[in-house]
C-alpha cells in the first residue's frame, strides 16, 4: 500500500512524519540533528531512500547530511561551498556594495533521475551542484556572473537562492529564484542564465519593472506542465505560461496577496494553493484566522479553505519552502508554520488536520509518496 | 597526548562522548591542534574554522588554563599544561541564546 513521508525542517532539528495512504494516523520520527536549524530536507525522486538535509548553525556553520535508508541513519558529506573565483559584490540593504559571503544552504533539489546529483541554492545567492552524492560541491557560476549580480540585494531573510525547479522534459532547463533578485532560467544546464521577471511590478525598488531586484518568495511548477510557472512574490501572486518569459498577476479576489508559499495540485495543473499573510510588516494571517486559498482556475478566482484550521488567535507565518503536495490519487496538501504545527489535508484542501502541533518553528516541508 | 573538549553539538557530530585526545608532532599551537582534530574527525572541517579563511568562527572561543586564547595568533604555542596533556583545550560555543 502506498503512503507518504513528510520531511520537516525546523529551527531545532528535522522530523519525518509517516502515514499510509489514508493519511489519518501518523508516526513522528525525530528530532534528527537536534538543536540545529534544518533549512531543507528532500528525497531523491530516483531513489526515495536517498535523502539530503541542509543542517546549519550560527555557531558551527553549514553541514550537509545524507541518508541512504529513508532517514533512519545519516552521514555528513562535504560542506565546503566556495564561490568559483572572485565573488565580487552585491547590494547591501542600503544600496552600498557588499562582498558576497557564503552563509547557508536554503534549498536542496535532487536530480529527477540520478540520486547522486543534487543542486543547492545558497545564501549569498548562488547555485551549487554535486554529481557524486555530496562528496564535492561545485558552483554553477554562470548564474552569479550573469552580470546583474551587483544589483541583487538581500531580502529580510538574507540574499537567498530558495527555489530550484528542474524541467522534467529537459534537464538542461532549470528555473531558480532569489530574494531579492528575481527569477532566472538556464536552457543550457547552468552555463548561462537569463532573468525572467518581465511583468513583475515591485514598488519597493527604484524602477518597479526592473530586470532584476524583485523579491520573489517562491515559484512552483507542476511537472506535468513544465511551461507553466506560478509565483508568490513579496506582494502579488503571478503566473507565467511561457516558462517565465512573461508574468501575469493572478491575485484576483485574495484578501491579501502577500505571502510566502505557493504550490500546485499534483494532478490538476490549474489548481493552485497559497497562504495569504497580512502584510510585509505583519507576518501573520489576517484577523488571526489561518487560511489556505485555492484557485481551481489557475488564478484570479480563489476560495477560502478553512475547515480544520484555526479560527482565531493564530499569529503564525508559513515560510516559503513550507508547503508541499503528495502524488496520491486524492492529492494531499501539507504545510508547516512558524508555530510548529504541520497541517495535512488528504482531500486536496477541503479539510485540514494538524499532524503535530508543537514542533519547533517549521522552515520547510517536503513530501515523498512511497509505495 | 593533547586533550580537546568540544561543544556538545560537535561531540554529537564527531560521535564522541567525552574529550578527544590527539597526537601532535611538533609545536602545539591552535593551528596544529585544529589540523590534527580535523584530520582525525573530518566531519568537523568547516565547523570550527571557516573553510576558506581558516579563521575561527565568530561564535566560538578557545579557553585553556583559565585563559581566553581566542585571539592568540594560530601559530603561537599553547600553554605548557595543554602541550603536556595536563589541561585540555576547551572549544566553547558563545552563550548566544536560542
Amino acid at each position: 500500500m502506498s503512503g507518504v513521508r513528510i520531511l520537516v525542517g525546523t529551527r531545532k532539528g528535522a522530523f519525518i512524519l509517516a502515514s499510509d495512504g489514508a493519511r489519518k494516523k501518523w508516526e513522528v520520527a525525530g528530532p534528527h540533528f537536534a538543536g540545529w536549524e534544518i533549512y531543507h530536507m528532500k528525497g531523491s525522486p530516483a531513489d526515495p531512500n536517498r535523502l539530503y538535509a541542509s543542517q546549519t548553525s550560527g555557531w558551527f556553520g553549514q553541514l550537509i547530511q545524507r541518508s541512504n535508508d529513508a532517514g533512519k541513519t545519516w552521514e555528513p558529506v562535504d560542506n565546503k561551498f566556495v564561490y568559483d573565483g572572485d565573488a565580487g559584490t552585491h547590494q547591501w540593504y542600503d544600496g552600498t556594495p557588499h562582498p558576497w559571503e557564503f552563509k547557508r544552504v536554503w534549498h536542496l533539489e535532487p536530480s529527477l533521475n540520478d540520486p547522486d546529483t543534487v543542486y543547492a541554492g545558497v545564501e549569498d545567492a548562488a547555485l551549487f551542484r554535486t554529481t557524486d552524492g555530496g562528496k564535492r560541491w561545485v558552483e554553477l557560476k554562470g548564474l552569479r556572473e550573469h552580470g546583474s549580480g551587483p544589483r541583487w540585494q538581500p531580502g529580510a531573510g538574507g540574499m537567498c537562492l530558495h527555489s530550484i525547479i528542474v524541467d522534467p522534459n529537459d534537464p538542461e532547463r532549470i528555473f531558480i529564484a532569489i530574494s531579492a533578485a528575481g527569477a532566472f532560467r538556464t536552457d543550457d544546464g547552468g552555463k548561462s542564465w537569463k532573468p525572467i521577471n518581465k511583468g513583475l511590478y515591485s514598488k519597493y525598488i527604484p524602477d518597479p519593472t526592473a530586470e532584476v531586484g524583485h523579491c520573489v518568495h517562491h515559484i512552483a511548477m507542476n511537472p506535468r506542465r513544465p511551461g507553466v510557472l506560478f509565483m508568490q512574490k513579496h506582494w502579488d501572486v503571478m503566473r507565467s505560461d511561457n516558462a517565465g518569459d512573461s508574468w501575469e498577476k493572478i491575485s484576483g479576489n485574495l484578501p491579501t496577496d502577500f505571502g510566502f508559499v505557493i504550490d500546485i495540485h499534483a494532478h490538476e495543473p490549474e489548481t493552485v494553493y497559497v497562504v495569504p499573510i497580512k502584510s510585509d510588516s505583519e507576518h501573520f494571517p489576517l484577523d488571526g484566522k489561518l487560511r489556505v486559498y485555492r484557485s481551481r482556475s489557475g488564478g484570479h478566482e480563489w476560495e477560502e479553505l478553512a475547515k480544520g484550521l484555526p479560527e482565531k488567535n493564530c499569529y503564525v507565518n508559513v515560510l516559503r519552502d513550507a508547503m508541499a503536495v503528495d502524488q496520491l490519487d486524492e492529492c494531499g496538501v501539507y504545510f508547516g508554520t512558524t508555530g510548529g504545527q504541520v497541517y495535512a489535508s488528504a482531500d486536496a484542501g477541503n479539510t485540514w488536520m494538524p499532524i503535530v502541533r508543537d514542533l519547533p518553528g517549521v522552515l520547510s516541508v517536503e513530501v515523498q509518496t512511497v509505495s | 597526548m593533547i586533550r580537546v573538549v568540544l561543544p556538545p553539538h560537535l561531540r554529537t557530530l564527531a560521535r564522541v562522548l567525552d574529550e578527544v585526545q590527539l597526537e601532535i608532532a611538533g609545536a602545539v599551537t591552535q593551528r596544529s591542534v585544529l589540523d590534527a582534530l580535523e584530520a582525525q574527525y573530518p566531519m568537523l572541517q568547516g565547523t570550527i574554522r571557516d573553510h576558506v579563511t581558516r579563521q575561527r568562527r565568530p561564535f566560538l572561543r578557545f579557553f585553556a588554563c583559565q585563559e581566553d586564547l581566542s585571539h592568540e595568533q594560530p601559530d603561537v604555542p599553547l600553554p605548557e599544561a595543554v602541550a603536556t596533556g595536563e589541561e585540555p583545550l576547551l572549544i566553547i560555543g558563545a552563550i548566544a541564546g536560542g
